[in-house]
């Protein structure tokens, strides 16, 4: 059964990936199964933009960091965060 | 007002120390980080700071933990950090922690700053005279994150 479910995620952007992708947050429908890595890399299809910057990103899942092998169940809200620079 | 805050409105250093007010406290520093003028000899018209508030106050509340864990004689840390566009002059940063006494504080509000800078879910763009730049000062990978992920080597 889960074998072609699809799924929903929330994908979120900051600073200058925000501003190359044009947009702070995207809904992507995905395959059950996903990981990290899999999602960005269709998003760096969908946004050629983006390779500029995925070298440096961090991930998180959920407001918790994750690594790229993380699979993606629905309703997740994966944020894209390059390094920071507060203070 | 909480301990821990990201906020648009203006900082007031003087509301933050407030939040400390306690008998058992002898003394409390402040570090108050200011939008400067010039970056690298070039004109800094203003700053737009971003944060992912979901994330960042935890994070300054780790930076807080980690505080007290180094040095248990800090009694408390409050840290408020501004987001928005921020003009020369105006303040980005305040940090302050309190103690029965000052050996280490220094040190500690040092730490803050300095962990601040490396984990705090916020970032910043420099908006010059003829051009912007997001900077980072980090320049390292954040802690628990997987090594660079570089879609076009694998």
């Amino acid at each position: 059964m889960t074998g072609n479910a699809e799924i929903s995620v929330r994908v979120k952007f900051f600073a200058a990936p925000r501003e190359a992708v044009g947009a702070g947050q995207l809904e992507r429908t995905v395959p059950a199964g996903t990981t990290v890595e899999e999602l960005i890399r269709c998003l760096t299809e969908e946004y050629p933009i983006l390779r500029a910057y995925t070298r440096f990103l961090s991930v998180a899942v959920n407001r918790a960091y994750v690594g790229m092998q993380t699979e993606l169940h629905d309703g997740d809200e994966v944020a894209c965060l390059p390094p920071v620079g507060g203070g | 007002m909480t301990l821990f805050e990201i906020t648009p409105e203006p900082l007031s250093a003087d509301a933050v120390i407030a939040r400390l007010a306690d008998p058992a406290n002898g003394a409390v520093v402040t570090f108050v980080g200011v939008v400067r003028g010039e970056t690298d000899g070039r004109a800094v018209r203003y700053l737009e700071y971003e944060a992912y508030p979901e994330m960042a106050e935890e994070t300054l509340r780790q930076v807080g933990r980690e505080v007290q864990e180094r040095w248990p004689t800090i009694r408390e840390v409050a840290i408020h950090h501004r987001v928005g566009r921020l003009e020369v002059g105006e303040t980005a940063v305040v940090i302050a922690l309190s103690a029965a006494h000052r050996p280490e504080m220094f040190d500690a509000l040092h730490y803050a700053i300095d962990r601040l800078k490396e984990i705090v879910l916020i970032w910043k763009k420099e908006v010059w005279a003829d051009g912007v730049e997001w900077r980072s000062e980090s320049g390292s990978p954040m802690p628990g994150s997987f090594p660079y992920l570089d879609t076009e080597s694998h």
